[in-house]
């Protein structure tokens, strides 16, 4: 089966900045795939240059095997949900899903009839007439999707969708979305700098810092077993401490700890609790182990200890991961 | 900055006394227009007439003049506003080397004092060896008539965000259907609003024109010989009359359409 | 059902759309393309007359045949320091200096009751008080203060209603600024000015106060600023840049006219008349060239500093 967008060895540079470095990639068709990475790291320009917005300095571009390179992006099937959503303000709802129809020449009835049916997908039926103004910011969001799905795209893109709205709306959004894709069966690359939505989201995640992929495998695979420090830091807040202190591997080396993988235990090693932080369903404990500053998660049920106190903290060897080198 | 406080008693004084002065000269003028007295500026007017409305309708001169004025400002209108949004989109859409010294480029022919425009043009006219002409004045205006466009159609261009072309062009518009879709509509209501203060300004300007008009009448120029060699006072008086009541509906008329996006259209002139 | 739909659709047919696909696959050369008539009229052949202008004032004027010397000289810059065109100078700067003053006092409250207070059809009076005499004809402006001025008219008719006709006489019995009648002195001419370009002052200084949020003011009073304070610290501040770019107006608009001097003043020449002077009936193109250097250099400067004060955004 052909792979839905294959990047061979991208590169796109703007000036002295290196947006993105060498980028091989193969995006499965069908499959929900993040790009993930701290503002500056080259996701969202991966996004563009599949879209058809940038055009690569070196390497090439595959879509479904046909070469995009110098296709501009009217030419492209493949539609993308807009951070902040750049719906038409002159335009009702209706209109601005049905544009994509309209460019293509598809006579008025015929696409308003597809309009409210797409909308109905993202359940807004009759929002039809109502102004881009007057929506709220969810709203809005379906809008901008009704309005990319339409053309029926081989792939749709989605630059950080959730990013404006509160967060018991986005995780709202997030179960539509992935609802959304299992059902219409579409590849779906979604940009993302936050790493909950992207591990929850995608079937599979690329890391990115600095223009390049950093790793690339299921969320499993990257929550339990990051490739290297940078990963380890940036999803999810890690421990990351040398591995001496960790008990495996060969000085300096390094390796992983989950904050929910340490435990109070009293044959464990002596720590120093420097501060306690209540979070609901666990409690945050800072910790200084032989000079380390670690976290862990202790859950609520269990007593938690004061700061300034004493404790003995232990981890399973299992859940410590060495760490690669940094390149 | 609005606030729901009273103002000031000596704050409104000052700012009624200063709305008196910028609209009592122009009231005078409507109520001289209809004086019985012909040789002199009387006042209070010794009577009330409407006769040289009548007068003035059949003196072919004004006409001449009138239609001279319009011709001139129509074209300039259009000149100024592909160059002055196709200048415009450029800057505000790009960045590219020059991109500062073309914005300072724009408003140098009303930063400079309309006089020295008007010599540098006749100079480079005589250079050229191009005669004096319908379109020696439409150069001359349009000259200064861009930056107007170009300040309206600027600001728009900054509000209208970049990612709506995206957009279009992702859901498969061609660069034609994205301009005649998306951009045009974003932006008409600020084109329109600086094509008639573009062409009020053209209608109404002097200095520059009498530089590079040789001798063809528009009709300032007509007021202006009025004014500095007076033949039928009480034409002038309708006259000047006329035109005010021609500027005034542009105005109000932009003031209309860029009433919803705020400060765009006369606060650059 | 999305397989059978091809990834990348075929070019569209169509000569336009082809040609404006090709511009934007060339993003460079369709910058270039929209800024290039700009740059060839204003860039070379506007640009290019002000400084064949600005050489010309680098030659001189053969004093017995009235030729013009193709040569390098100052002499024509000599020429601008006698006396009486340096009076010329002179008392152009004063009275541009003077009539962006009185317009930033007098715009001041107009554009602060506006921008502040003003509601429903206050709001639309003073829009119209202000876009009316701005767009309103120079030449029909120039004219109803003609009708204002004259002897027989509302001013002088005012005075004597009210009896002060005394005042006036003492007024005008004043040395420079006064004269026979309003309209042939220095203050008739100042007046005229003033009305003209108040228009200008009014609207930056009422787009930069609009501008002010009005919780920076109770900010001030709350921090225990009485209002004369909370004006002077920060409303005028504020309103600065504003009113930095109204005075562009007021002074290079003033600096340049050579029409008002000529209608309502008395026969002194201004900057402008000067230039209009030399230029066509002395046809002396060096000291005309020279004259409008100053206003240039003058302006260079004052541009400079109000874009360092940030005028500019205030446009």
């Amino acid at each position: 089966m052909t792979d839905a967008v294959t990047f061979r060895g991208v590169s796109r540079h703007f000036g002295d900045v290196r947006a993105v470095d060498r980028v091989d990639l193969a995006i499965r068709d069908g499959e929900f795939f993040a790009m993930l990475g701290p503002s500056g790291s080259g996701k969202t320009t991966c996004l563009r240059l599949i879209a058809g917005f940038e055009q690569p300095t070196a390497g090439e571009i595959e879509i479904f095997g046909t070469s995009a390179r110098g296709v501009p992006p009217y030419l492209r099937n493949v539609n993308t949900v807009f951070q902040n959503y750049a719906l038409f303000p002159h335009m009702n709802v209706r209109d601005n899903v049905a544009f994509g129809l309209r460019v293509r020449g598809m006579g008025r009835r015929e696409r308003h009839a597809a309009a409210e049916e797409a909308l109905a997908l993202v359940e807004l039926s009759g929002f039809g007439a109502r102004r881009a103004g007057e929506l709220s910011g969810g709203q809005r969001q379906r809008v901008a999707l009704a309005r990319a799905l339409i053309n029926r795209p081989r792939v749709v893109l989605l630059d950080e969708p959730l990013g404006a709205l509160d967060l018991k709306l986005r995780e709202q959004m997030q179960e539509e979305l992935r609802a959304l894709q299992a059902r219409l069966g579409l590849t779906f690359v979604l940009v993302t700098h936050d790493q909950d939505e992207a591990l929850s989201l995608a079937d599979r995640v690329a890391v990115f810092a600095e223009g390049r992929i950093r790793q690339l495998g299921t969320p499993a695979q990257i929550y339990r077993r990051p490739a290297s420090r940078f990963v380890a830091d940036f999803v999810g807040s890690s421990n990351v401490i040398p591995a001496e202190v960790a008990g495996i591997g060969a000085p300096g080396q390094w390796a992983s700890l989950r904050p929910e993988d340490i435990r109070l235990d009293p044959a464990g090693q002596a720590a120093r609790v420097t501060g306690r932080f209540f979070h609901g369903r666990v409690t945050k404990l800072t910790l200084e182990l032989r000079g380390q500053r670690l976290s862990a998660l202790i859950p609520a049920q269990q007593a938690a200890p004061e700061a300034g106190a004493e404790v003995r903290i232990a981890w399973s060897p299992e859940h410590l991961h060495l760490l690669e080198a940094e390149a | 900055m609005p606030s729901e406080r009273r103002p000031p008693l000596a704050l409104t004084l000052a700012a009624a006394a200063g709305l008196v002065f910028l609209l009592a000269p122009i009231a005078l003028i409507f109520l001289y227009a209809f004086s019985s007295e012909e040789k002199s500026f009387q006042w209070p007017p010794p009577g009330f007439t409407v006769k040289w409305i009548g007068v003035t309708l059949h003196r072919p001169d004004v006409w001449q003049a009138l239609g001279l004025s319009l011709k001139v400002a129509a074209i300039s209108t259009v000149v100024a506003l592909v160059l002055g949004t196709l200048t415009a989109a450029a800057v505000s859409r790009s960045r590219f080397f020059g991109r500062e010294a073309i914005s300072l480029l724009v408003i140098l022919p009303i930063a400079l004092p309309g006089i020295i425009t008007g010599i540098s043009l006749r100079s480079a006219f005589a250079l050229l060896d191009v005669p004096f002409s319908t379109w020696t004045i439409v150069l001359g205006h349009a000259t200064f008539c861009i930056v107007i466009v170009y300040n309206n159609a600027v600001a728009r261009f900054r509000r209208t965000s970049g990612a709506l072309i995206d957009a279009a062009m992702d859901l498969g518009a061609d660069g034609l259907q994205t301009f005649r879709m998306v951009i045009l509509p974003n932006i008409a209501t600020a084109l329109l609003a600086g094509g008639m203060l573009a062409f009020a300004l053209s209608f109404d300007e002097v200095i520059v024109t009498t530089f590079t008009a040789g001798n063809q009448t528009t009709l300032p120029i007509w007021m202006l010989e009025e004014l500095v060699r007076p033949r039928q006072r009480p034409v002038t008086n309708v006259v000047a009359m006329a035109v005010v009541i021609v500027t005034i509906l542009p105005i109000l008329a932009a003031y209309y359409l860029t009433r919803d996006g705020a400060q765009t259209a006369g606060s650059d002139k | 059902m999305s397989t059978e739909a091809p990834a990348i659709f075929a070019p569209r047919p169509g000569l336009l759309p082809r040609l404006a696909d090709r511009l934007l696959r060339r993003p460079r050369m369709f910058v270039f393309l929209m800024v290039l008539p700009i740059t060839l009229w204003l860039g070379i052949v506007y640009v290019g007359a002000l400084i064949a202008l600005l050489i010309q004032s680098f030659f001189s004027i053969d004093e017995f045949s009235g030729m013009v010397v193709r040569e390098f000289t100052l002499k024509t810059y000599g020429e601008l320091l006698r006396p009486a065109n340096l009076d010329i100078l002179l008392r152009t700067v004063v009275m541009a200096g003077a009539v962006t003053l009185a317009a930033a006092v007098m715009a001041f409250p107009i554009a602060y009751f506006a921008a502040r207070y003003a509601r429903g059809i206050w709001k639309a009076l003073f829009y119209v008080g202000v876009m009316l005499p701005l767009w309103s004809s120079y030449l029909v402006k120039v004219y109803a203060w003609k009708l204002v001025l004259a002897k027989e008219g509302i001013l002088n008719w005012i005075f004597a209603k009210l009896h002060l006709t005394w005042a006036l006489d003492a007024f005008l019995g004043l040395p420079v600024i006064g004269g026979n009648s309003l309209s042939v002195s220095y203050a008739g001419t100042f007046l005229v000015f003033l009305y003209i370009w108040l228009p200008y002052m009014i609207m930056p200084l009422q787009a930069a106060l609009v501008r002010v949020p009005p919780g920076l003011i109770e900010a001030a009073a709350d921090l225990g600023a009485h209002p004369g304070q909370s004006f002077r610290m920060i409303i005028l501040p504020l309103a600065l840049p504003g009113m930095v770019a109204g005075s562009i107006f007021t002074f290079s608009l003033t600096l340049g006219d050579y029409i008002v001097p000529q209608i309502i003043g008395n026969s002194r020449l201004f900057l402008g008349q000067a230039v209009y002077l030399q230029h066509g009936t002395a046809g002396n193109i060096p000291l005309a060239a020279a004259f409008t250097v100053v206003p240039i250099v003058v302006m260079g400067l004052y541009l400079w500093g109000a874009r360092r004060m940030g005028a500019f955004d205030a446009l």
